[in-house]
């Protein structure tokens, strides 16, 4: 069964889902109650579940993703809203040496089944201070799991799974996506949180993505087919752990490849990409590994400036061009 | 020093000061032997000793019930033993081996015992913070009865983690007592030259917490208050913070120079050792002799032996388990 609705109503279906299937589970965060999340995605969720399951904190992110491990190793299935990647930073230190850490350095004695969702990305005239992309960071993190739904079905089946695995899941919502609308399948159960998805077939190239990224991206493969380059596009969906067999395999057909990510160049996730193409297909390629990322720049807030500094379908194609 | 221990039998007085002395001599020596052991080289890493504030752990850990939760810091080894972490296996952790009670993952600064509901030594100071105000949200939604005893030092409090969150459990009302063992220093920064309020159980007001200052040196002082707040908070799921005033003998770690503080202030504060003190005053009441001390030393130093060799004994985990625990093993998580 079919449906079209917007990515934030597939956020909204499944936190509400969750609510509703496990009591342990509650959504805690800056503004999600009254104000109904920054994003709108837990509105109407305050009156149907109460106080006590959808919490309106104070603006201290550290101690709202520390409590959130707390309560997980509690017992209980905490779903962390930080607004936005950008203040997360204040939450890093919980993050990268609480949640990623406790199970090992435990010698495995706790599972922190913890989930933390935020949105990430620019392209809204925010600015330096609120475009920010990080997913990277997290990525580079052992401990933890990181996830980036691009489509309305990811967003409204990634939550289940992320619930249903016991250590911490990152997930992060590219703003840009919230009112984009897509097709729901609306029987499809908790998503595969371990996989990349095809989301489209070609056989000349290979452009690798995630997120917000993946529009633009598709973009690029339509003009490119009509000069004839069938571009297979590669959804990762999840940056850790990483599935790299999917993108080997298609390089392995492709020979080419094209990697799109919002974050800075330099240390990005496509440089990760990029080193395990060449560890494992170096002799598959017919051409270097091209990068698309954003410019070295704080964010500009002039509209001309921010469509520059981002990864832009124009840019991907000219990438994907120079190589035949 | 307290004395007396209220509405309680001279009989029973007698033995619960026995063991008091006791838990707190137990964790003296064991600190004692593993500086030796670390000017062996068989612990390696940080070391962080409790040596002179033995009395907080000791009179803390026994007025919590095996349902509470524990959070601790990286100079947890006397909160671990004292909460009944065998010594075997905090020795074996220090050591890097298998049967050690972190699988030899973590370390002095990192022991946890899920059994025990010991959730950890934390080591970025005021990191522990946020878990226990967590861990009290946890047993509060359950609608349990346990309470969550936080530790951690005087230089947290200028972590904002610190603040971020005695708000929350303020403003949640969460069961959770933050227990601030102020030893006067972080590393060698002295408490006056990194507080505008030195004052710390004062901080808790701002926060609509109820709080109280203890002297951290006297055992029974620090058993009577902390049982009473733990019981209010137990009671009323209210927040409570207790400013334990304490000294540690010896240096930050076994990196230190000491060239913080005189020594005459460090001899001082020994006059004021917590187990000397007690021990004189039931010298004094005539509830223990010099026998009675030296039949606790020796089982004491019996069981030490029998720790350091079940470290020696224990193996080294295998390389190919190198990556293991970083995720959980097995999926399926009951939804
Ligand atoms: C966030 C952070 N900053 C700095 C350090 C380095 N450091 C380790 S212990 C310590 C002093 C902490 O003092 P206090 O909280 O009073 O505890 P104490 O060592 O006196 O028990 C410092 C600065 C750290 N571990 N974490
Ligand atoms: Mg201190």
């Amino acid at each position: 069964m079919n449906s079209q609705i917007t990515y934030r109503e597939a956020i909204r279906l499944s936190l509400r889902e969750a609510l509703q299937n496990d009591a342990r589970v509650f959504l805690m965060g800056e503004d999600v109650g009254r104000y109904g999340g920054a994003y709108a995605c837990s509105k109407g969720l305050l009156d149907e579940f109460g106080p006590d399951r959808v919490r309106d904190t104070p603006l201290s992110e550290s101690v709202i993703v520390g409590a959130g491990i707390g309560a997980a190793l509690g017992g209980m299935r905490p779903i962390v809203e930080v607004m936005t990647v950008n203040f997360s930073l204040l939450a890093l230190d919980q993050v990268v040496n609480n949640a990623a850490t406790l199970r090992h350095m435990s010698g495995g004695q706790f599972s922190i089944p913890l989930v933390v969702r935020m949105a990430t990305g620019g392209g809204r005239q925010l600015a330096a201070q609120h475009s920010h992309s990080l997913e990277c960071w997290y990525a580079h993190i052992p401990g933890i799991k990181v996830l980036t739904p691009a489509t309305v079905n990811d967003a409204r089946w990634m939550l289940p799974a992320a619930l249903k695995d016991p250590d911490p899941v990152f997930i992060f919502e590219h703003a840009m996506l919230y009112p984009m609308e897509g097709d729901l399948d609306q029987l499809q159960g908790p998503a595969d949180i371990s996989k990349a998805a095809l989301r489209r077939e070609g056989s000349d190239i290979t452009l690798i993505t995630y997120g917000g990224s993946l529009f633009k991206t598709l973009e690029a493969a339509d003009i490119l087919s009509k000069d004839g380059i069938r571009a297979e596009v590669i959804d990762l969906r999840i940056l850790r752990p990483l599935d790299t067999e999917t993108i080997i395999e298609s390089v392995s057909r492709t020979h080419r490849a094209v990697i799109i990510d919002e974050g800075w160049r330099t240390g990005s996730f496509a440089a990760e990409i990029s080193a395990q193409i060449m560890e494992k297909a170096f002799d598959q390629l017919d051409y270097p590994v091209a990068r698309v990322c954003s410019e070295e720049v704080p964010m500009p807030y002039a509209k001309h400036l921010e469509d520059a500094a981002l990864p832009q379908p124009e840019r991907i194609v000219k990438a994907s061009r120079e190589m035949f | 020093m307290k004395t007396e221990i209220a509405g309680i039998k001279p009989e029973i007085t007698r033995q619960i000061k026995f063991d008091l002395l006791r838990d707190m001599l137990r964790i003296r020596r064991f600190e004692e032997k593993s500086a030796e052991l670390y000017s062996l080289g068989k612990i390696r890493g940080f070391l962080h000793l409790y040596i002179g504030e033995e009395a907080i752990a000791v009179g803390a850990m026994r007025v919590l019930k095996p349902e509470d939760s524990i959070v601790a810091t990286y100079r947890e080894h006397g909160h671990a033993l004292a909460r009944g972490i065998s010594m075997g296996s905090v020795m074996a952790e220090m050591f890097g081996k298998e049967n050690g009670c972190s699988r030899g993952r973590g370390g002095s600064m990192h022991l946890f015992d899920a059994a025990l509901k010991f959730y950890g030594g934390y080591a970025i100071v005021g990191g522990g913070l946020p878990i226990a105000v967590g861990l009290a949200l946890a047993a509060r939604m359950q609608k349990t009865n346990s309470v969550t005893a936080c530790f951690f030092g005087d230089g947290a409090v200028a972590e904002g983690e610190f603040h971020e969150s005695m708000n929350l459990a303020g403003l949640w009302q969460l069961p959770v007592v933050f227990l601030c063992e102020n030893n006067l220093y972080a590393m060698g920064t002295a408490l006056d030259r990194h507080q505008s309020q030195t004052n710390i159980a004062k901080k808790a007001e701002s926060y609509g917490i109820k709080s109280e200052t203890v002297d951290g040196m006297d055992v029974l002082a620090v058993e009577e208050a902390t049982g009473k707040a733990i019981e209010l908070v137990r009671a009323t799921s209210r927040p409570y913070l207790i400013e334990y005033r304490t000294y540690r003998f010896r240096a930050h770690s076994m990196y230190d120079a000491e060239l913080y503080r005189n020594k005459d202030e460090v001899e001082l504060w020994k006059t004021r050792c917590p187990i000397n003190g007690l021990i004189a005053s039931m010298k004094e009441d005539g509830i223990l002799n010099d026998h009675d001390l030296s039949e606790i030393e020796s089982s004491i130093a019996l069981e030490i032996n029998q720790a350091v060799e079940y470290a020696e004994a224990g193996k080294w985990e295998p390389l190919e388990d190198l990556t293991k625990f970083v995720y959980t093993e097995t999926l399926n998580f009951e939804l």
